[in-house]
């Protein structure tokens, strides 16, 4: 990919609009920009309407002949299905709060990208349909043609939003442009108008139970390798099970974390921590699914994907579930799943059997985070913690959108890596927690052929990772969501070289002891761990006093934090 | 486009308020026909658009959440900006309303050398937007005085504070120049703010407009431009009472103003002006963040298509097998 630079990239940066006004200014689908059509395989795989091949960079996007009356029709069927499509349609006043929070238009100076204009894109449309000032004074009143080109606009820049809802947060009535791109992309979905990156994995997830499309041999293959690496890492030898009936416990992640570095050091970090305790669970191949991409299609499609989660439970007899470290996963988990595909009433309010802690947040959805389940872990001193094994990393901490702004799960990541880091530093206040910027590549962006875009709107995280970066020395990135892992790599390779990125479980493993193990002078990722080289026997003495005490210090941090 | 448009637009207004009253001598249909229909079409085009919106179902509960969510005992809960129940979304709902709390949180960004994305506290249009709001709470409230034979106490209550400074003759409400200075900045601020203006449409500037017209009118006849303030009252009075009555020598500057605030009644349920409501009945805000403690029906859910067990295991049975993973049929 011809990706510029860093410093070409900047340059181009210009965050005042150039007139004439947007409605003026015809869109050029850009490459580097978008991403590859959806396939006719993936299309009919799923259901979903107009599978044929197609290339968004043409002329013709082979659409029928009624494709306009297609669209009109969904949107008038959403706007009485959703209220918040209603009311976001009626209510902005556009006072431009929102303008300079969104992470691709502070990348790219695109002014189309200003969440305002995002929505207006739909708005206009639906002035000029469903309104009466609209029919009549058209442009005057904001309102517009649907035309092909705006057609394809749409299509252009509701694939130029991840999501975020970092505007959400700051829009004095609470308008979230997450809202109006999912439904821009339902509709866009009714003309089979998807991208490739997106429906593929939809369609493996369906079939396969994963977005990689990994069949149950695979999935525990891949599982293999990890143990044999935690086997010669550690001397640990861990024994996962699969499609197990009668466990205790579910267990779904994000299926990137059994696929490529470094969510598979998190999914180590997973393996490692279950095993030492002990715990009694199941990973599944036909729940082998955390994330889920169907949310990036249609509401319907995200519900087909995640009635797996439920369904697998019940047939496997567990009493709950856990869920891994995925961001989008646990808004859907948090905000959807029970109204969708509940109530387990075959399930049991999460206990967790180490602490006898009762989950009764989760007492309807029945399924806890892991990061929540090892926070309590901890609190209650059940994990025998060496943080110093962590002293070579400084460590700060991404939030990730859906976490942060669709669950408020800020203080509990935090929690844990105090305590299983001595040296952690959080970026700057605007840019972390519920202001906390996308990876860039969210809900289903983090393809290749648009790395420029990706690139862009992933300068906000960046730069604030090179502040923390230059100011003390920050190496690491930790986080909890795949796709974080995955997009946050590049992006940091791009914009700040030499900062690495890791889940929050690849850290706790790092810093667990476990019962009977060998020398430990590696990590996870099979790497000396600086300092551990010779010193161990040093170390092991020291060791007891070192358990104690960064545990209480953690405790007052977190507490410190949650007090703000 | 949009800015000279609205300002011919409210100038516009002005011309046949003052045409028809100062030359067709139109007094009834200024001061009784137009009023009245203002009104009507303020209060069923308002509850309309609200009861529109409240028909249509909220199948999801996706607050945004601002802060912390309730989770362990031993980590902070922020209740207003995470509220987990209905007592602590009523505060949520009321922070924003009575003081706008999102748009408190505003930055600005900007992208220097380095480069480096610079984030700088901006309350400007925080202040100007409350003191905006606020000060067209306090007028229409003071308002009321021509409405009622006796002025009630609460109203003689917030003209006593609102003319605490104690100065001129007549006093100096404060919210008089606080509404104005208030909406020229917001004005200013959509016409310099390349991005504001960017994305402002007449419907921008047309309420902006209209409402520094009543406010300039309202400030004219208080303070520099002798009226009939008696002959005021009666007319409002009869209006109240549904006895209209149109006393003569009101002047002309008066049915000007009243001509403009009819025009914001009317105009009000049809724009963005509605966002009075919408406040209320925004899911992001007005939902607890509590899904998975308590469940949230959808109203039109419906059975979908999905991909069972045992579409999968049929599928995968023999490398499952393979795999020595247990099959539910052999």
């Amino acid at each position: 990919m011809g990706t510029p630079k860093p410093e070409e990239l900047i340059q181009k940066i210009d965050l005042t609009p150039q007139w004439p006004g947007w409605m003026d200014t015809p869109t050029e689908i850009k490459p580097g920009n978008f991403c590859w059509g959806a396939k006719a395989k993936d299309l009919d795989g799923i259901g979903f309407p107009n599978p044929r091949e197609w290339n968004p960079g043409e002329e013709d996007w082979k659409l029928p002949e009624n494709w306009k009356e297609i669209v009109i029709e969904g949107l008038r069927e959403r706007l009485e299905k959703y209220r918040t499509l209603k009311v976001f349609m009626d209510i902005c006043v556009r006072c431009g709060a929102c303008a300079d929070k969104c992470h691709f238009f502070l990348g790219s100076g695109d002014p189309k990208n200003m969440p305002v204009l995002r929505a207006e894109l739909l708005r206009s449309i639906y002035r000029r349909e469903f309104t009466t000032a609209g029919k009549i004074l058209g442009k005057f009143a904001g309102a517009r043609e649907l035309t092909m080109d705006v057609f394809k606009e749409m299509w252009y820049y509701f694939f130029q939003c991840t999501e975020c809802r970092r505007c959400s947060v700051f829009c004095p009535f609470g308008i979230d442009t997450a809202e109006i791109t999912i439904i821009g992309r339902e509709l866009l979905n009714l003309l089979g108008c998807n991208i490739a990156w997106i429906t593929g994995p939809v369609n493996n997830c369906y079939h396969k139970g994963n977005h990689l499309g990994l069949e149950p041999h695979a999935i525990m293959s891949s599982l293999e390798y990890m143990i044999d690496d935690i086997e010669e890492y550690t001397g640990v030898k861990v024994e996962p099970t699969f499609n197990r009936k009668g466990a205790e416990i579910l267990f779904i992640t994000p299926s990137g974390d059994l696929f490529a570095d470094p969510g598979t050091f998190t999914c180590m970090g997973y393996l490692l921590m279950f095993h030492e305790l002990g715990l009694d669970y199941t990973w599944s191949t036909y729940a082998s699914e955390g994330g889920n991409f169907g949310f990036f299609t249609t509401n319907e499609m995200a519900k087909r994907l995640n009635y797996k989660m439920y369904a697998e439970a019940k047939r496997l007899g567990v009493k709950w579930i856990i869920g891994g470290e995925c961001g989008h996963m646990w808004r859907v988990l948090n905000q959807y799943m029970d109204t969708w595909n509940g109530p387990a009433d075959f399930l049991e309010v999460p206990v967790s059997p180490i602490t006898g802690t009762r989950f009764d947040n989760a007492k309807q959805l029945k399924m806890i985070h892991a990061v929540e389940f090892t926070a309590d872990l901890i609190k209650n001193n059940k994990l025998k913690l060496d943080p110093s094994r962590n002293d070579h990393l400084t460590v700060t901490y991404h939030d990730s959108c859906n976490t942060a702004r669709g669950m408020g799960f800020m203080d509990e990541p935090r929690y844990v890596i105090n305590s299983v880091c001595n040296n952690f530093f959080d970026m700057p206040e605007n840019t972390i927690r519920e202001q906390t910027f996308c990876c860039g590549s969210g809900s289903g962006l983090n393809a290749s052929e648009n790395m420029d875009l990706r690139m862009k709107g992933g300068l906000p995280r960046a730069n604030a990772v090179k502040y923390v970066n230059e100011k003390h020395g920050v190496n690491l990135l930790a986080n909890i969501c795949a796709i974080d892992r995955a997009a946050l790599t590049s992006s940091m390779d791009y914009w700040v070289p030499g900062v690495a990125v890791a889940g929050v479980h690849e850290l706790v493993a790092n810093a667990m002891v476990f019962k009977g193990q060998g020398k430990r002078t590696v990590d996870l990722r099979g790497e000396d761990i600086p300092g551990m080289e010779e010193e161990e026997e040093a170390e092991e003495a020291a060791e007891s006093i070192a358990v104690q005490e960064p545990q209480e210090e953690a405790a007052g941090a977190a507490g410190e934090e949650g007090s703000e | 486009m949009g800015l000279g448009f609205s300002l011919v637009a409210v100038l516009t207004l002005v011309l046949i308020a003052l045409g028809g009253v100062g030359g067709a001598n139109l007094q009834y249909l200024f001061g009784v026909i137009i009023p009245y229909a203002a009104i009507a079409t303020f209060i069923v085009g308002f509850t309309l658009k609200v009861l529109g919106w409240a028909k249509v179902p909220v199948p999801f509960r996706i607050p945004t959440t601002s802060g912390q969510m309730k989770s362990f005992p031993w980590i902070n809960h922020d209740k207003f900006d995470n509220p987990d129940t209905t007592g602590q979304v009523v505060g949520r709902m009321l922070l924003e309303v009575l003081l706008f709390r999102s748009l408190f949180r505003n930055t600005k960004t900007e992208l220097r050398d380095g480069p480096r994305l610079a984030y700088g506290s901006d309350k400007w249009l925080w202040l100007a937007g409350l003191a905006f709001h606020w000060s067209f709470l306090v007028i229409v409230l003071r308002h009321l005085r021509f409405f009622f034979a006796d002025v009630p106490v609460l109203v003689q209550a917030i003209e006593g504070l609102d003319g605490f400074l104690q100065v001129g003759a007549p006093l100096l409400y404060i919210t008089d120049v606080v509404i104005i200075s208030a909406v020229t900045y917001l004005f200013i601020r959509r016409v310099i703010i390349p991005q504001v203006r960017y994305i402002s449409l007449p419907a921008d500037y047309f309420p902006l407009f209209l409402i520094l017209g009543i406010a300039i009118t309202g400030v004219l006849m208080r303070y520099f431009i002798r009226i009939h303030v008696v002959g005021i009252k009666e007319l409002a009075m009869g209006l109240v009472t549904l006895k209209p009555v149109v006393p003569e020598g009101i002047g002309v500057l008066f049915y000007i103003h009243m001509f403009i605030v009819s025009t914001l009644r009317m105009y009000f349920p049809f724009s963005k002006l509605m966002h009075m409501g919408g406040v209320f009945l925004s899911p992001t805000r007005n939902l607890a963040n509590n899904n998975r403690r308590q469940r949230h029906e959808n109203p039109w859910n419906y059975d979908v298509k999905v991909h069972t067990y045992e579409a999968y295991e049929d599928e995968f049975r023999e490398k499952m097998k393979e795999s020595g993973l247990p099959v539910e049929k052999e």
